[in-house]
């Protein structure tokens, strides 16, 4: 064993395939997000986060964030995998973010803990944000969450996304397990012939050393890459076998999505 | 944030700025600024042949990726997480970087959720082309032209990441800041980041200053190291030692290119009269005169009444333009005064470039081996 430093980067890496593998299999789910079209999904969506941030009521946003709720219920998306990898987590940061907001921000005293004063105002900014970001981020994690990333790609690709932009994120996403793997392997391999606890300039030489067998790598992957692009006549689009169609119900939910967009911001004015 | 990642429970890095921190017009301009650093560095790109170039950057930016999520043991016995933007600036050039790390920002809101959709622009922003720029220049000062394998590109590498990551969060911390200024409701209430300037720079800095500054500036130096073992070839290109780049990336700029640059001046000095739609003074850009009116009339309604501070009096004299309000006083029309004013600060920045550009030149045929 050699400390927390590899352990805590294997399991980072183990924690990104897992959210991968787990986003995989919610998406071949039955629900209500995976029937619509990729295409409304991500239009509809991204909507939604718009609405969110240019809504200023609490209550408006609240009612998005229950719609959000009922959006997970109806696409099967488990709700301990949204409260424990969201919502708890979002909690956690903005929370942290937010607290000394209740005792700075000036306004009528509530309560007092110690010699510290809790404003109203102050309840009220930090709430807002807490509020606002927990939906934001519920809207593009349930979009993850139902929608293979093979369709997200295509879905930005027919938005007119640039061809080269959508090639690259297909790319790297592949690259990123890829290099995740290899990493891995890297790491545990040196976690095997390793005994006791290095000193934390042994461990941070280890690093960068990782880092530069990873970027050589890397670029050398990059070559190969290019020579089977070119040996397959690669002409920079994005191919999926499934093709994209528009129903009716699209086109409903599509409504549905812009209306209870448009309803929230002309509500939270 | 990351959702499943503990280093932002940690608090270590905050540099992602997730949805619901920003105003929409915040973002808007963000999203605006970014768009023209990926069109000009996609345009930069394009002239090198794109098969190439694709694999080369998305490899990069899953690499960039990777090394994100390392935790980085650093001195003092904490832990930090680098950008790697800077290892990208200085194997890829500052183009190649901004698209690597763009690519890499995305997959991490889209897939990861780490940082925003409507923050991605300024996400992009902050880390993806300022810190790109930043890096580069920052390295390519210090390093100059000194040998690949001179210990003055390992420090010029360390300093380039430390700044780079600092100019990076000093710009996320002042988009914090001016949040509460700019936008909160009728009771004052702030509607997003709630912080002003004077607690949101101190915040963000102490922690980048002290953690991710120095895990950028270690993992860059380090890795500038290897590569000065065991594949030198990678820092030849964004050397300025001339010679051509394993990679193929850095460019130079063609006639077709300088054309488009000389198009878009021209289009944007001939919308400049556009300037005069706008009602009122810009906020803060008031004269002395401007100013007394503006506490005259905060005393008609019985406002506390501004006084035009002394020191503004004093120093308004120091200078006077040589176009004031944007128009020489011979003048008439405020459109063509616009114009003539546009045309003149253009010239006035090209002489001063080009002026720059003599002396440069002038100091590398010194510094060349004849």
């Amino acid at each position: 064993m050699s400390g927390g430093f590899l352990e805590s980067t294997t399991m980072g890496f183990a924690r990104a395939i897992t959210r991968a593998m787990l986003s995989e299999h919610t998406a071949q789910q039955r629900g209500l997000l995976q029937s619509l079209d990729p295409r409304v999904r991500v239009v509809g969506l991204f909507s939604l986060v718009l609405a969110v941030i240019l809504a200023r009521n609490m209550a408006v946003i609240g009612a998005l964030f229950l719609g959000a709720l009922l959006l997970a219920i109806s696409s099967r998306v488990s709700l301990s995998t949204l409260v424990k990898r969201v919502w708890l987590v979002v909690l956690g940061f903005t929370g942290v973010i937010a607290l000394p907001a209740i005792f700075i921000t000036p306004g009528d005293a509530v309560a007092r803990i110690g010699s510290a004063v809790i404003t109203e105002q102050g309840l009220r900014t930090a709430g807002l944000l807490i509020l606002r970001v927990e939906t934001a981020v519920t809207f593009p994690a349930l979009l993850v969450l139902c929608t293979p990333w093979a369709h997200v790609l295509k879905a930005l690709r027919s938005l007119k996304v640039p061809r080269e932009a959508v090639t690259m994120l297909a790319m790297t996403y592949r690259y990123v397990f890829l290099l995740v793997e290899t990493a891995t392997q890297m790491f545990d391999s040196r976690r095997s012939r390793t005994v006791g606890v290095l000193p934390p300039a042994e461990q941070r030489r280890m690093a960068v050393r990782t880092a530069g067998v990873l970027l050589s790598k890397s670029i050398e992957t990059s070559n190969e890459v290019y020579l089977a692009m070119q040996a397959r006549a690669f002409r920079g689009d994005v191919q999926v076998l499934s093709e994209f169609r528009m129903t009716l119900w699209d086109y409903v939910a599509l409504l549905l999505f812009f209306l209870a967009g448009g309803l929230a911001v002309w509500k939270g004015r | 944030m990351r959702y499943d990642d503990k280093r932002h429970r940690r608090g270590e890095c905050a540099m992602h700025i997730p949805d619901g921190y920003l105003s929409p017009s915040t973002c808007a301009v963000m999203y605006a600024g970014a768009a023209a650093g990926w069109y000009a560095s996609l345009k930069r790109l394009e002239r090198v042949l794109l098969t190439r170039v694709v694999p080369l950057i998305s490899v990069f930016a899953a690499f960039s990726f990777v090394v994100m999520m390392f935790n980085l043991p650093l001195p003092g016995g904490t832990t930090g997480h680098a950008l790697g933007v800077t290892i990208a600036a200085i194997v890829l050039g500052p183009s190649g970087a901004i698209l690597a790390l763009s690519i890499a920002i995305t997959i991490q809101a889209l897939f990861f959720g780490d940082g925003g959709i409507s923050t991605l622009g300024a996400n992009c922003f902050n880390m993806a082309i300022v810190g790109s720029l930043v890096a580069y220049g920052v390295y390519r000062l210090i390093a100059a032209r000194s040998a690949l394998s001179s210990k003055r590109r390992v420090i010029a590498a360390g300093i380039a990441g430390y700044v780079a990551v600092n100019a990076a969060a000093l710009l996320t911390a002042i988009e914090f800041g001016i949040q509460p200024m700019l936008f909160h409701d009728a009771g004052g209430t702030p509607l997003y980041a709630p912080y002003p300037l004077s607690i949101a720079v101190p915040a963000m800095m102490i922690g980048h200053l002290t953690f991710a500054g120095i895990a950028e500036a270690v993992i860059s130096a380090g890795l500038v190291a290897y590569l000065q073992a065991a594949d030198p070839g990678l820092l030849r290109g964004t050397s300025g030692l001339g010679q051509e780049i394993s990679t193929g990336v850095e460019l130079r700029p063609t006639a077709g290119s300088m054309r488009r640059l000389w198009t878009t001046i021209a289009v944007l000095m001939l919308l400049t009269p556009l300037g005069i739609l706008a009602a009122g003074t810009a906020w803060g850009e008031w004269s002395p005169g401007k100013l007394a009116h503006a506490a005259n009339y905060a005393q008609s309604v019985n406002a506390p009444a501004a006084i035009v501070p002394r020191g503004l009096q004093r120093l308004s004299k120091l200078w006077t333009a040589p176009f004031p309000a944007y128009a020489p006083g011979f003048v008439k029309s405020r459109s063509f005064g616009y114009l003539l004013s546009a045309m003149f600060g253009v010239g006035v920045l090209l002489c001063l470039s080009l002026l720059t550009q003599g002396v440069i030149e002038r100091y590398r045929r010194r510094g060349s081996p004849a």
